[in-house]
């Protein structure tokens, strides 16, 4: 349809030849059916990985359940420290060790992280040096983590002489957070808007006075959210404890300079172990570890929703 | 002149300033300023002398340099790394590009207010009292939050609602917001760039008549592209053009009636015709 305006300035519609059948659709069936086609495989291919996800909780939970069907007293394995005998095992030094770990690991990853990421984001010239340092920290936060374990091992463990101890360990883990931690912060400074600052700076604010009383309020949710997933990946990492040396069987609850164990290398001991009962074990402190790895989700979700704004 | 000295430090002493009409005065100078992005040259040998707590519009077609003007005057183009700035920009006599003022000195003496609204993600009172907290100036907070929302025509509006966000008043309440808060630490000078382009003509209006009621007390420099709006609200007019030249400046009566420059009543008639 077109509009036409006679010499009066009155509007009149005339069809002016156009041929309406042309917007029937005729001749576009195809098009629609390579869509559809195309729709129904990429949602496939994101169903997936759910499903995979929820088969694997299912089977877990099933040994933890058949462990508890078989015996094994939930309140012994909670409040217990680690035994040879299976139905005595617990799981409260593991328990204390990931959460003690976690602690040292975000007090050694969160101000290193935040500080330096505004330090890139705020204060540091735009020069080829920074963009050095932009692009290796991405390449850090993918390499794996036992080369942390390694270099931990390396420097701490052995170097400075520290020893197998707990605290080693959260260097290790925090060594590995740090550069996901400072990604993260990069991003939530990034999407404080400009004019934020402008209007800091306008108003007689010094950098670092524009810095601590807007822009960092502004991205605290997302330095928080990217922070609890970070040390949500930290509680779940095996391998770089077991480079730092861990105990094989933990019969104590740990301290800072104390030998320790966490509950994934608890775990991976009793997953190794031929007794089935051991598997339970192992199952029913995946069961712990998926409980608490939720909460923090959770927290994150929370803050995320509580806080994120739109300016 | 005293005033300048205290560009130097960032302690800016909380005095009133007696304001005793001095009409004509010239508070901000510019002489030769030129002003390039880069190689690109955004301001063209710039000469304007801008009378104190006068309003003082600054109009031109999108592009020619009336942002870039506005900020040299509170040396808000430190922030882009690529501007760079020659010939005089002066304060009071002082030149700000001086290597001996500071620019956040200079800021606490000149207020700004942007074209989009940004309010801080804080409540109404923290939002206002944001200046008075960065310049130090703690007491009496709540007489001066007050004080600067009255100023601001948004007092009657929040009274009851100092506690909540900022970032829930509508878009014409939010730039009064930006307004007080400007205001609040009690500048000389306020720059607006395009306050009302992002709001309805409602809200727009209101910001107006703001804008004469604040020309008592501090020198009011507003960009606008609009020039019914510079017509209506200020004292005198200067015209840029393409290319960052300042064509004429006047008192907006001559600019709009009768100006010297032919391009200027094109550029005028144009837009009004
Ligand atoms: N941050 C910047 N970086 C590079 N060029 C800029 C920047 N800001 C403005 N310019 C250029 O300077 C000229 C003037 O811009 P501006 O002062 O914003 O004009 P106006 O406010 O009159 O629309 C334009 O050509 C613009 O492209
Ligand atoms: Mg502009």
């Amino acid at each position: 349809m077109s509009t036409d305006v006679d010499s009066e300035g009155e509007f009149e519609t005339s069809s002016g030849g156009f041929d309406t059948d042309s917007l029937t659709g005729v001749g576009l069936e195809w098009t629609h059916r390579t869509e559809s086609l195309f729709h129904a495989v990429l949602f496939g291919a994101s169903v997936l990985g759910v499903v995979v996800l929820a088969v694997l909780i299912v089977d877990v939970i099933l040994d933890a359940l058949t462990g508890l069907a078989i015996g094994l007293d939930p309140v012994t394995f909670l409040t217990q420290h680690y035994s040879n005998d299976s139905s005595q095992a617990g799981f409260l030094g593991a328990i204390v060790g990931s959460v003690l770990l976690l602690f040292f690991t975000f007090l050694f990853s969160f101000f290193l992280g935040v500080g330096t990421a505004v330090y890139l984001e705020e204060y540091a010239p735009n020069t080829r040096v920074t963009r050095l340092i932009e692009a290796n920290l991405t390449n850090l936060a993918g390499v794996p983590s036992v080369v942390y374990g390694l270099l931990a091992l390396g420097v701490f463990v052995n170097g400075l002489r520290m020893g197998p101890i707990l605290l080693a360990g959260s260097i290790a883990l925090a060594l590995l957070v740090v550069p996901i931690v400072i990604v993260a912060s990069q991003e939530a400074l990034r999407s404080v808007p400009d004019g934020m600052r402008n209007g800091s700076l306008a108003t007689g604010a010094t950098r670092w006075q524009t810095v601590r009383g807007v822009v960092l309020p502004s991205a605290m949710p997302g330095i928080v959210t990217g922070t609890i997933l970070a040390l949500a990946r930290a509680i779940g990492e095996t391998a770089p404890l077991l480079m730092v040396g861990t105990v094989w069987g933990l019969r104590h609850t740990p301290g800072p300079f104390d030998r320790f164990g966490a509950m994934t290398t608890q775990i991976y001991q009793w997953a190794f172990l031929p007794e089935t009962e051991l598997n339970f074990l192992a199952a029913m402190g995946i069961a712990v570890l998926l409980a608490i790895l939720l909460g923090m989700y959770g927290v994150a979700f929370l803050v995320r929703n509580k806080y994120e704004r739109s300016y | 002149m005293a005033q300048t000295d205290s560009l130097i430090t960032t302690d800016v002493s909380v005095t009133d300033r007696e304001r005793t009409s001095r009409p004509d005065e010239t508070v901000v100078r510019a002489d030769g300023l030129e002003v390039h992005y880069g190689e690109e040259r955004a301001l063209t040998d710039v000469d304007i002398d801008i009378p104190e707590r006068k309003v003082t519009a600054i109009i031109g077609p999108s592009g020619c340099g009336k942002s870039t003007f506005l900020r040299c005057v509170n040396r808000m183009n430190d922030q882009i790394d690529t501007c760079r700035i020659d010939g005089d920009l002066s304060f009071h006599g002082k030149n700000v590009y001086d290597d001996d003022v500071d620019p956040v000195a200079l800021r606490r003496k000149i207020g700004m207010v942007f074209q989009k609204p940004n309010p801080f993600p804080k409540s109404i009172r923290d939002n206002v009292a944001y200046g008075l907290r960065v310049q130090g100036k703690t007491d009496d907070v709540d007489a001066r939050v007050r004080q600067a929302l009255e100023g601001a025509a948004l007092w009657e509006e929040v009274e009851g609602q100092l506690d909540s966000s900022g970032l829930d008043l509508s878009g014409g309440q939010q730039q009064r917001l930006c307004i007080a808060r400007a205001i609040a630490p009690d500048p000389e000078v306020l720059l607006m760039d395009e306050p009302t382009s992002a709001l309805d003509p409602v809200a727009a209006a209101k910001i107006e008549d703001l804008i004469a009621d604040l020309a008592r007390e501090y020198t009011v420099i507003i960009v606008t592209h609009n020039m019914q709006q510079a017509a209506r609200i200020s004292d005198k007019t200067a015209v840029f053009l393409t290319g960052g030249e300042l064509v004429e400046f006047d008192d907006t009566a001559t600019i709009f009636e009768d100006p010297d420059d032919q391009r200027v009543e094109d550029y005028i008639t144009g837009r009004f015709g």
